[in-house]
């Protein structure tokens, strides 16, 4: 090694010892207040990016934009009309409307009936229903970042899962449902965590970058269940969709129809505590978390980095997989190709929002299920492709990945970063 | 601790020696299992040399094999080779390999299209065709991280350069605007990536995620709001294919390299150009220098963030020719997340092409056959489901990540945002 390499070597390992103090330290107070208000400035001014892109696709404004002069007051008011339109098409989409509510109330003390009730609490449960795999996947990607790790293939991992646990859903028979429905649950996660781990070995043992094997992986997860669903696993019929799974196995309900609402969120919840746990108050949480701030200095402390590369994938996966599994045995109650649509890509976003820590994933993947299912509604009523989310998605990541823009959007003073993850290497070792 | 890395590596090396040899065994055997096995001894096997469509090369006959001999022979080869490696070794892999491949491919053909006949040359000017877009993406992988900036936005900018080739194409009537419009957009995201990562040094990975769905929404959601309401704004028409004057006559090399459109020759032009400049111009070395020792460069006077910003956005420029590959290249319209992964595998071409565009160009055109392979194996209704066919490409990718075939180095500063002291 020459003399310039080995210098070079040093520096970095100088900043790499720093960035595990900074991330085993505990955030400063000061700092706090600007954690909280840099993600929800970051949604806001989202937001209102979204809005002109809103506006200016709109044809029928853009008409009036085009005499301008003449008559500045319309095309504002277009434009006002446009985005409210929108938005109150998002709200109404993922929180309910409250004309609606106030009506279902007067009815229920009226009549007794409960159907108009059950009718507006529909989108909020829609948005609890759509969160659940986002925390699932949100906590897988959080888990990877802590220990240094960017897995893309959540929604591969996704698939994965979800095949796995439809399989067990389906195919075994006569189980109670304390024993079929956690079977059928972890089958899936085990699963896609063993399909992850792959990538954590290649990265281990040959330093391949994990990035692009997790988005291979993606592709063959893919096709391997466009096959499944079209041969082995095919019900009868013509569409490529799977039997249903046994009764044994599905998520409890709490509500009858139309509230999708199940026992899912709780379970979510639940992993999202566990996973807190694992990482802050355990010995393995401390490894990956060490192997993440810094490979070399844990290896020098005695740290199996490869041992974590691979446990903290498996773990990864195995979360990611539970959303696939929560989505089959909870909401589907069968598997059709192209199920997912792309939460295990948004979950990304929603790691990143949520600062890879699980409340914050938490607190993201509320917001994202809420945003997501309002976006349903927007487009069939606003006429708003369902698109915008991910636009809406890749501003709030660069706002939250460079502070320094929104800083200087709202003048905001700079105070000391804490806890960056560094995830690029180069593609070697 | 010099002296325990030097044992380590020795042993790495003595591994991944005898597991060469084994590998080579395995090949033999595979051959034999499979398609020694299931072939009937009379059946011969046709390779089509001439070009299914009209043509100004010079005819060839066909090459006419008898499959069961053929194959015993390619077994022969590949377990000579393995025992030879096993016994005696070869100084050096990379050629064995490349004949062991070979074989495997060559016994995959002989058995798939035996007691048929298949075309090679229109498989081979097809792989061609399918590396384009992966071989652009590659060169700009390689302008990007040769100046130390990680591109995994490369998806992103083909994407909307495709999208915007299609769009404005149709608008202006014109490709070659529509192609400008494609470099132009493509750019753009380019220069966002750079400011990201080399201003606000956020991680290249994130900043390159970002951009990634940022097209892909972008993308989509003006593709269902016009292009897919007013059909007339999705329909640029395409780049027709051009025989090259005296160069398209020659046999086999004619039609399967110089009967294509335009973009393919730009892509050959863009091969030889960077080539040049990157490893014979003062620009190439004060870009390596930068990738390699930023600190170095800038002390002797290198500007590295002026050397980054401009290969970043020149990187940007290459990946949006290759989006507009993809509608006004091949297909001639945008439909939603068209490109697919291609992005991405032109960054595993860049990787085993070890940051070398003549490399990059060669595992491109790997790439592109095995994607090419696939549908020319549907055709000839091999009993295997198109689904794991159409894994072959990335399959591919993550054998060649994982260094089976030698350790690729990046550029030593590859990644790490500079800072200015």
């Amino acid at each position: 090694m020459s003399e310039q390499k080995e210098r070079a070597l040093q520096n970095s390992q100088d900043t790499r010892a720093q960035a595990l103090a900074r991330l085993l330290l505990r955030p400063a107070r000061g700092s706090l207040w600007q954690a909280i208000l840099l993600p929800v400035l970051a949604v806001f001014t989202a937001l209102i990016i979204g809005a002109l892109v809103i506006v200016f696709t709109d044809v029928q404004v853009l008409n009036l934009y085009k005499d301008f002069f003449a008559a500045p007051g319309k095309a504002l008011a277009a434009s006002w009309k446009s985005i409210a339109s929108a938005y109150s098409a998002l709200f109404k989409g993922s929180i309910g409307n409250p004309a609606e509510f106030a009506n279902a109330f007067s009815v229920l003390r009226e009549t007794g009936d409960t159907a108009p009730l059950r009718q507006a609490f529909w989108p909020i449960s829609e948005s609890l229903v759509t969160s659940v795999p986002y925390i699932f996947a949100g906590l897988a990607v959080a888990l990877g970042f802590q220990c240094g790790l960017f897995n893309i293939g959540a929604e591969g991992q996704i698939f994965i899962g979800a095949l796995a646990s439809v399989y067990v859903g389906y195919s075994v028979k006569g189980l109670p449902q304390y024993i079929h429905l956690p079977l059928a649950f972890f089958t899936g996660a085990a699963a896609a965590g063993l399909w992850a781990a792959v990538a954590g070995l290649l990265k281990a043992k040959t330093g391949a970058h994990e990035v692009i094997n997790t988005i291979m992986m993606n592709y063959i997860a893919f096709l391997l269940s466009d096959w499944l669903l079209n041969g082995p696993m095919k019900r009868p019929g013509w569409s490529p969709i799977s039997p249903a799974i046994q009764d044994s196995a599905w998520l409890p309900k709490f509500f009858p129809d139309p509230l999708r609402f199940h026992a899912g969120f709780f379970v979510a919840l639940a992993i999202a505590a566990l996973v807190y746990w694992l990482l802050f108050k355990t010995t393995i949480g401390f490894e990956i978390r060490s192997v993440g701030a810094n490979p070399d200095a844990a290896r020098y402390a005695g740290i199996s980095v490869t041992r974590n590369f691979i446990l903290a994938m498996f773990l990864s996966g195995a979360l990611a997989g539970m959303a696939g599994a929560n989505e089959v045995l909870g909401v589907n109650h069968q598997l059709a190709s192209a199920f997912s649509s792309g939460y295990g890509f948004d979950s990304i976003a929603l790691a990143l929002l949520g600062k890879s820590h699980p409340v914050g994933v938490v607190l993201a993947a509320l917001l994202f299920g809420t945003l997501r299912s309002g976006a349903t509604r927007m487009q069939s009523l606003a006429g708003v492709p369902i698109d915008i989310i991910s636009i809406l998605q890749a501003l709030v990541i660069i706002f939250i990945a460079a502070p320094a823009i929104i800083r200087w959007l709202y003048r905001l003073r700079l105070e000391r970063e804490v806890g960056e993850t560094v995830f690029t290497r180069g593609w070697g070792q | 601790m010099a002296v325990a890395a030097r044992n380590a590596e020795l042993t790495i090396a003595r591994r991944r020696h005898v597991g060469t040899g084994v590998f080579f065994l395995l090949v033999a055997l595979l051959i034999l299992a499979f398609f020694v096995r299931t072939t009937a001894p009379d059946l011969t096997t046709t390779f089509g040399l001439n070009p299914a469509r009209l043509t100004t090369a010079l005819k060839l006959p066909d090459l006419v094999l008898p499959s069961l001999p053929s194959l015993w022979f390619l077994t022969v080869v590949c377990a000579f080779l393995g025992g030879w490696q096993l016994a005696k070794g070869f100084r050096s892999t990379g050629w064995a390999l490349g004949v062991v491949a070979f074989a495997f491919v060559a016994a995959f053909l002989i058995w798939a299209a035996r007691g048929k006949s298949m075309n090679l040359v229109g498989m081979l000017s097809s792989s061609v065709l399918r590396s384009i877009p992966i071989a652009l993406a590659a060169f700009c992988g390689i302008l990007c991280e040769r100046a130390a900036v990680i591109n995994i936005a490369i998806e992103g900018m083909m994407l909307t350069g495709a999208f915007m080739a299609a769009w404005i194409g149709s608008i202006t009537h014109s490709l070659w605007i529509g192609l400008l419009a494609a470099m132009l957009a493509s750019g753009l995201l380019a220069a966002i990536l750079a400011v990201l990562s080399i201003k606000f040094k956020v991680d290249q990975i994130v900043s390159g995620t970002v951009i990634n769905i940022f097209a892909t929404g972008l993308t989509s959601y003006l593709s269902a709001k016009f292009l897919q309401v007013y059909q007339n704004l999705n329909n640029p028409g395409i780049f027709k294919p051009i025989p090259l004057p005296l160069l398209s006559r020659i046999p086999l090399i004619g039609p399967v390299f110089f009967e294509h459109n335009i973009i393919v020759y730009i892509t050959f032009l863009l091969l030889i150009l960077i080539h040049v400049m990157l490893f014979y111009t003062r620009w190439g070395l004060r870009t390596r220098a930068v990738g390699e020792h930023p600190k170095a460069a800038d002390t002797l006077g290198v500007n590295v963030f002026r050397t980054r910003y401009i290969n970043v956005i020149m990187g940007g420029l290459v990946a949006g020719i290759g989006g507009a590959f993809f509608t006004i290249g091949s297909v001639g319209r945008f439909d939603e997340v068209m490109t697919a992964g291609k992005g991405f595998i032109g960054l595993a071409a860049m990787i085993f092409g070890k940051w070398t565009p003549l490399g990059a160009f060669g595992s491109s055109i790997i790439f592109g056959f095995a994607d090419s392979l696939q549908t020319k194996l549907q055709i000839l209704q091999v009993p295997i489901p198109s689904e794991f066919l159409l894994m072959a490409p990335y399959l591919v990718t993550m054998i060649v990540l994982a260094g089976v075939i030698g350790r690729a180095v990046p550029p030593a500063a590859d990644g790490q945002p500079y800072e200015k002291q």
